[in-house]
């Protein structure tokens, strides 16, 4: 019996030795080897193993670490298919590693062996970045990784506290009330994407390769939704930290041109919604929580492999370049439209299914801002990964630009995905299942899918309302300033406005001290050189007057 | 380019899916009369609460957005408009450059 994040690390290892021209079985084999090895572990168990006097826990099978370890196998077989054509060896190693990172974070069952996939998950994740080999991408993955690092040194710190705190590392329920508390929270809280440190998202993802997107948008987040369900449920805060996650980005992605940046910033909104349900903290809420989860692998991996199939047939990602792709890429605008009805919640597609369950439990659970908060998302979102997506890729003004379909495996990779976001959509007790909390709740009711259709039709008619009347905002060429702006522009202006005061202040000091040195060298040359009182050669009468003096006063002062 | 116009291309087709779509609004509206709200929240009972919530929302955020590119909006390469290697004694940034 093997770990089911072993077949990944092995499949990188033969990947990288033997070259891209093995990756077909290995990209779908790993994933169905790890899916094997999973099915065969006890739905309970855990592997331990000492280590310098502390219990490590490299495997641990509970409910919650088995519905992530599935949906990851299930997410990595859908971005192995959708990147199958790419002949190139550092891609395919870096995402099968990351992969394996994911679940082996997500089967850890303490924080150090946590701490060493998280660290690995943000180096292996990192090169799906640079491989874009763009001066942009490099800078980017740079800033993402710092990021990530500070965030593993979070949690280094946070396991550390812990440890001498509680006498253990099992990763458990934490809670926000002790130093270990706060420092896990803050690292969990940078890979989720909390607000003020979200800007590594938007800022790498739509900057790596048009596969290396897909895996990034599945596997980190997500590592770090599971960690928060499984350290801090119940936690007030952060129903508040999910309503802000929701609201914020859908401005952002209403003004933004990069449709991946739009999907980045859909991301947040979308990890938002989970967060809110694991603070709010009751079974329906944590459920809802991490069902979420697994339907946002699916239908936002679904919606990025779209644009990255726009990305790889016409090179162009802006909306305000495209347009009207829908005459020479039928397939790939009705799959798109899978993913955004998904994201959007429409009854029937998988987003109605799992969203309901948060919103339910903050109505329920007296919570009537945020649940007015996370209804305005809902309508925010459909807005602006529902319509803006496939609206400015595939319709809208004609942009000229005639392609093709994407290739086969491509194509393939997102009808699976499309499939099962209508599956799950229709038939919920499939994901209910798989989901180890209690679900007291039945979308379809007449009265709830109601209210959602109500929601989305007028949503969308106040988008056609605003295009019609040419109030909507015109896609531009631009950067929107987000909190990046402070360690992209504002620190380094500082510091760089600040330079001709620091180099002036150091040239006085630097004057001041070789003037100190010059007058004390002269100081000692005048008493000590070769014309000072001191260097003089004295007579051998004058000499022994003085020691004699001086031994009378030494006498003298020893009688008195 | 002489391809045959597409079915979304032509306005009259535009217009006619302009108007279905309105009256399935219109019917989903009305149907707040008809279906029985069991609400988890008292004010999802009141007539079309969703609906006007939808409308008011979305052109709340997509104004507020709008609103938001006159602070926030820069060109394109505003955080690569200075090459990184920069010469060491060249006069201080202003950051008059960057308010276009």
């Amino acid at each position: 019996m093997i770990a089911p994040y072993l077949p990944f690390f092995a499949g990188a290892l033969v990947l990288a030795v033997l070259g891209p021209r093995f990756r077909v079985p290995v990209l779908l084999g790993a994933p169905v080897a790890g899916a094997l090895s999973l099915a065969a572990l006890d739905p309970d168990s855990a592997w331990t193993l000492h280590f310098f006097g502390m219990e490590l826990t490299p495997l641990r099978v509970d409910g919650l670490s088995r519905l992530f370890g599935w949906l990851f196998h299930l997410a990595a077989l859908l971005a192995a298919l959708f990147s199958l054509h790419l002949r190139e060896r550092v891609q395919h190693v870096a995402a099968l590693a990351y992969v394996g990172a994911a679940l082996g974070a997500v089967f850890a069952g303490d924080l150090l062996t946590l701490f060493v996939f998280w660290e690995l998950m943000a180096l292996s994740s990192v090169c799906l970045v640079w491989a874009r080999r763009s001066p942009r991408a490099l800078r980017a993955g740079m800033r993402y990784l710092l990021a990530h690092i500070v965030s593993g040194v979070l949690l280094l710190a946070g396991a550390l506290v812990y440890l001498r705190t509680e006498g253990s590392l099992a990763f458990g329920e934490i809670g926000a009330d002790s130093i270990a508390g706060w420092l896990l929270l803050a690292a969990f809280g940078i890979k989720c994407a909390f607000p003020f440190v979200h800007n590594w998202l938007t800022d790498a993802y739509p900057e790596a390769t048009p596969t290396g997107t897909v895996y990034l948008c599945m596997f980190t987040t997500k590592v770090a939704v599971y960690a928060l369900a499984r350290g801090f449920p119940g936690t007030e805060l952060l129903v508040y930290v999910g309503m802000a996650m929701t609201c914020f980005p859908i401005f952002y992605a209403v003004i933004e041109n990069d449709l991946r940046r739009v999907l980045a910033y859909s991301m947040i909104n979308q990890i938002g919604f989970m967060v809110c349900g694991i603070g709010i903290g009751t079974s329906l809420a944590l459920a809802g929580a991490v069902a979420h989860a697994f339907n946002d692998v699916i239908f936002k991996g679904l919606l990025m492999m779209s644009m990255g199939a726009v990305l790889h047939m016409t090179g162009r990602i802006n909306g305000s370049d495209l347009g009207g792709l829908y005459r020479s890429m039928p397939k790939t605008t009705v799959l798109c439209i899978v993913g955004a009805a998904s994201i959007s919640a429409f009854p029937l597609f998988s987003g109605f299914v799992s969203k309901s369950l948060v919103m339910s439990a903050a109505a329920g659970e007296g919570y009537t801002w945020v649940w007015l908060g996370l209804l305005f998302a809902s309508a925010g979102v459909f807005h602006h990964a529902g319509i803006k997506i496939p609206f400015f890729a595939f319709f809208a003004h004609d942009s000229g630009i005639r392609t093709t379909d994407p290739p086969g495996n491509m194509l393939l990779a997102m009808t699976v995905a499309a499939a099962l976001c209508v599956a799950i959509g229709c038939a919920p007790g499939l994901l209910y299942a798989l989901v180890p909390f209690e679900i007291a709740y039945a979308p379809y009711t007449a009265s709830h899918v109601l209210a959602q259709t109500q929601l989305l039709f007028f949503s969308a008619l106040a988008f056609l309302w605003l295009r019609l009347s040419g109030l909507y905002p015109p896609e531009l060429h631009s950067v929107n300033l987000d909190v990046e702006w402070v360690y992209r522009r504002f620190l380094p202006d500082a510091l760089r406005r600040c330079a001709p005061a620091l180099r002036d202040l150091d040239a006085r000091l630097r004057s001041a001290a070789l003037a100190l040195l010059a007058g004390g060298a002269r100081h000692l040359h005048e008493t000590h050189g070769p014309e000072g009182p001191l260097g003089r050669s004295w007579s051998t009468r004058a000499a022994v007057a003085v020691v004699v003096l001086l031994l009378g006063a030494y006498v003298g002062v020893l009688v008195l | 380019m002489n391809e045959p116009p597409r079915f979304l291309d032509r306005p009259v087709n535009q217009k006619r899916i302009r108007w279905t779509f309105y009256a399935l609004c219109a019917v989903l509206a009305g149907l707040d009369l008809v279906i029985h709200r069991h609400a988890e929240h008292p004010w999802e009972g009141l007539f079309g609460f969703h609906a006007i919530y939808g409308f008011v929302a979305c052109v709340v955020l997509v104004l507020a957005a709008k609103q938001m590119r006159r602070a926030l909006m820069r060109r394109e390469d505003y955080y690569e408009g200075r090459p990184e290697g920069r010469p060491r004694r060249g006069p201080p940034a202003t950051g008059k450059e960057d308010d276009a």
